[in-house]
């Protein structure tokens, strides 16, 4: 059956054959006629969206340090916090620069074994990636919703926050380039080392750094125990048990209760809410990005609300906390949306 | 938290085939393990516990061998036919697609709590403990996601390639599932592994078992197009394109960059089939990328575009996160290959021996350069090594499965497995690693695990210098 959708195919398939001229009539078997199309402009637009550190790519486009706040707060902050130095939902941002890595190109904080933060502008040499970064991924739960001045605005505010650049700065496709040369761990990388297949990257064949030999016999006098597994980490990660199988040369330790009986009969609503994925934005008592599930159910209390909620939740939407957008919920089962609905509006008790 | 302790004594049945002795608990209910604790064993009179448990208690002299004890003519599993031996059992396609044995719910993918703060973008666990052979059940494959896992619909998936400038690629194409799966396949057994893996351990010991120290780990066989036959059909200029990029179709839109060597050695796969069937959602359904011997972020999942281009993009991926910090401050960037390591995986942490006696002490090794040429086991944290024996097929990069034998006599021990590739390189202990390295590396961690037997027979992760 011909359907419309076809015909841009059939189109391109012509196109293509078109394009190569005379090829197109070889029947030799490994041509692959008649097998994928060429791609048209627009479509490489859309998705050759990558940023080299030479620039190749870049957009043309700008965006100042105070455009950036306002789209910072909006949309980045509930994730990041107001300075970038978040560490609910991932590592911060900003932090650790000094004035002088500015001039050396090798943050000095990296080199301290007592500094074990790492945030991002401690560690990424080129500033393309920040910007590639934000353009293909970010807002995590909306990526790719920015337009390209936006992604030069909330840049610019990083830059801003991290000391790199003033506040009356404004990025674009020419300054980026005075932005990198003061990057500031912009001379932190090596490519010395043997992990990389080939010469292509830095120009000579490295060998590996490890110089183990098989000793077989007497190798030492005696093991030396450098470090053995702390009595709570034994417990951290459940009944080891459970863990193991039941019949083996071995079983697992018995290290907590058990996990059949603690999950016995029907999963537990809070077990329900990780596996449907609500709690990647979601936390009881703090707020995500979006509320916490007892502030709902604060908002809502004495109020009949249920079939209002569970329709919002499977719709999605925005407006009530807030300018970030739930995502319909459209995998959840009826039933099980309505057990979750049930255990928010009751404050999400843990029993 | 409760730890039984368990006391292992002489081995009643010495040459007597199968071992007799089993810890209560295990094929106990808590009901009847509580009727014995308060003395009230009668009812197990005629089981063949209760032979056992007599048996273990006073003299054994011959008794083992001749099962004389008057209550035990024998075994009550082999003695009382089981329901399953008179009873008719389900038709065929009760389960339309098969699953495991319901007693097989041990074996799951699991999260190292606190590891990560989102559950989008972190790690599960490949259960290593109970795996056998090299293949890992598609359903058990580790996952490492950036951005959460969608299921994509394959007939709305496309794959383009294109050129970082027109030169690159003379005829920038874009395929549909149709298209790649009338093109000429291979399929072929990797192991994949995150980068990552064993990351937690560089500074000390920080997690209990094999799942937690070693489950960024799997091995499929890959079925799909070599990326060079892609390439090829859409006029890319193999000399001048130093580099591709790959990226992925899911909100991260992951990107890393490629070393041409690979592709054009054909060992770089535009994968859609996962161990005769397609891809996991988890693992990049439809379409991902295999990169053999390449740590895991490269193995771009929902795969959607290759570009070619004279120089590496400093991607997120690469200049942001997957950076190897070195003690002197510097970050290794694109360090890419996974060196050879190797793991016992039984006995492991977080495991405890049952009995005195034999065992098979089994593991696997990968390196990221070839094949595997030898295994070593220690029993003694270091001080002697035995070779251990390769199970076959040993393939390049991918898992090779090593056994040996072992006669436990009840004294502590240490164990230890040491890889050795087919260039010569050799897997280093942590004394040697961290001399070069130090501890905050996060990535490429290949050093000895230390697997310490307690007398009690409790096994746990140690790191041995
Ligand atoms: C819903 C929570 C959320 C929101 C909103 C969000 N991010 Fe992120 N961001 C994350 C997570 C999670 C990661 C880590 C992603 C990964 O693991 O690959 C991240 C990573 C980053 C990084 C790199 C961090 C590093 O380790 O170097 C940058 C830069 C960033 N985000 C910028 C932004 C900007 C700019 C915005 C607003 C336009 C934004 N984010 C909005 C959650 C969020
Ligand atoms: C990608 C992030 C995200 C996920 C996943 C998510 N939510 Fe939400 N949720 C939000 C945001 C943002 C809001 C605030 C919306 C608003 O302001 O109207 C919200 C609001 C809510 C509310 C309050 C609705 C109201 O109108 O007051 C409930 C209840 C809720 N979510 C439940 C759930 C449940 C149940 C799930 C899982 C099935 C879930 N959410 C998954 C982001 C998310």
């Amino acid at each position: 059956m011909f359907k419309f959708s076809d015909r841009p195919r059939l189109f391109f398939t012509a196109l293509a054959f078109a394009v190569v001229g005379g090829a197109g009539a070889s029947f030799a078997l490994d041509d692959f006629s008649g097998v994928g199309r060429t791609a048209t402009p627009a479509e490489l637009k859309a998705w050759d969206i990558d940023v080299r550190p030479d620039f190749l790519g870049l957009p043309k486009g700008s965006g100042s340090v105070d455009q950036g706040m306002d789209i910072w707060e909006g949309k980045c902050a509930v994730c990041h916090g107001t300075f970038g130095e978040s560490n609910k939902v991932f590592t911060p941002l900003v932090g650790g620069v000094e004035k002088e890595d500015l001039k050396t190109g090798h943050v000095a904080a990296l080199m301290r074994k007592d500094f074990p933060a790492r945030t991002t502008f401690m560690k990424v040499p080129t500033v393309s990636t920040l910007f590639d970064y934000i353009r293909r991924a970010m807002p995590w739960n909306a990526p790719k919703s920015l337009g390209d001045d936006e992604v030069y605005a909330v840049l610019a505010y990083l830059l801003n926050l991290s000391d790199i650049v003033p506040s009356d700065f404004v990025l674009n496709d020419q300054t980026i380039r005075d932005v990198q040369k003061i990057m500031p761990n912009r001379n932190g990388m090596t490519f010395d080392h043997a992990m990389w297949p080939g010469k292509a990257l830095s120009g000579k064949d490295v060998k590996p750094d490890t110089h183990a030999v098989a000793c077989m016999k007497d190798c030492k006098t005696a093991p030396e125990i450098a470090s053995s597994l702390p009595d709570y980490a034994l417990a951290s990660h459940g009944n080891l048990a459970d863990q193991n199988r039941r019949v083996g040369q071995v079983r697992g330790q018995v290290t907590a209760a058990s996990e059949a009986a603690a999950t016995s009969g029907k999963p537990s609503a809070a077990a329900l809410a990780e596996a449907s994925g609500c709690l990647g934005c979601h936390a009881v008592s703090s707020r995500l990005v979006g509320p916490s599930y007892l502030e709902v159910a604060d908002k809502y209390k004495g109020k009949d609300v249920s079939a209002q909620i569970f329709a919002k939740v499977r719709a999605g939407g925005e407006g009530v906390w807030g300018d970030i957008a739930m995502p319909p919920q459209e995998e959840i089962k009826d039933e099980d949306l309505k057990t979750l609905v049930a255990w928010i509006l009751d404050g999400a008790p843990t029993k | 938290m409760t730890r039984p302790t368990r006391t292992i004594e002489e081995s009643t049945f010495e040459g007597g085939g199968a071992r007799l002795r089993r810890a209560p608990e295990d094929f106990l209910s808590p009901g009847e393990i509580a009727e014995v604790s308060s003395g009230r064993r009668g009812f197990l009179r005629g089981s063949f516990l209760a032979a056992a448990a007599a048996m273990a208690g006073g003299s054994v002299a011959g008794a083992g061998r001749a099962l004389a004890a008057d209550a035990a003519a024998g075994d009550d599993a082999i003695l009382k036919l089981p329901p399953w031996s008179t009873s008719l059992g389900q038709p065929v396609a009760a389960t339309p697609y098969g699953m495991p044995s319901k007693y097989e719910t041990a074996m799951q993918r699991r999260q190292s709590p606190g590891l990560t703060q989102v559950a989008g973008s972190s790690v599960s666990f490949m259960p290593l403990q109970g795996m056998f052979g090299i293949i890992t059940p598609s359903g058990l494959h580790f996952e490492r996601h950036h951005q959460g896992w969608h299921d994509i619909d394959p007939s709305r998936h496309r794959f383009m390639v294109n050129g970082s400038t027109p030169d690159f690629v003379k005829k920038p194409k874009v395929y549909t599932l149709d298209d790649l799966m009338r093109m000429p396949s291979v399929s072929r057994m990797h192991f994949i592994e995150c980068g990552a893996n064993t990351g937690m351990e560089w500074g000390n010991v920080a997690v209990p078992t094999v799942q937690y120290t070693h489950g960024m780990l799997s091995c499929s066989e890959f079925t799909g197009v070599p990326l060079i036959t892609l390439l090829e059909d859409c006029g890319a200029d193999l000399k001048k394109g130093k580099f591709v990029l790959a990226e992925g179709a899911d909100g991260s839109s992951m990107t890393r960059t490629i070393p041409m060597e690979l592709v054009l050695s054909g060992e770089v796969i535009v994968a859609y089939g996962q161990n005769g069937e397609m891809l996991r959602p988890e693992n990049g359904y439809p379409l991902r990328l295999v990169v053999p011997g390449v740590q895991g972020v490269s193995w771009v999942k929902w795969l959607r575009r290759v570009e070619v281009g004279d120089a590496p993009w400093a991607t997120k991926d690469e200049a942001d996160h997957y950076i190897d910090l070195m003690p002197d401050g510097q970050h290794r960037q694109y360090s890419s290959i996974q060196e050879a390591k190797s793991v016992i995986t039984s006995p492991s942490g977080g495991q405890t021996l049952l009995d005195k006696g034999h065992y098979n002490v089994t593991g696997l090794a990968w390196s990221g350069r070839g094949k595997i040429k030898r295994v070593d086991v220690s029993f003694d944290g270091g001080m002697n090594w035995v070779e251990a024996q390769l199970q076959t097929p040993v393939l390049s990069k991918c898992l090779t499965r090593f056994n040996v034998g072992w006669n436990w006599d009840g004294r502590p021990a240490i164990l230890q497995s040491r890889a050795i590739d087919e260039t010569g390189f050799v897997q280093p202990g942590y004394r040697q690693l961290r001399e070069v390295r130090g501890t905050r590396s996060i990535y490429h961690n290949n050093a000895i695990q230390s697997w310490k037997v307690a007398m009690n027979g409790d096994v746990s992760n140690v790191q041995v210098l």
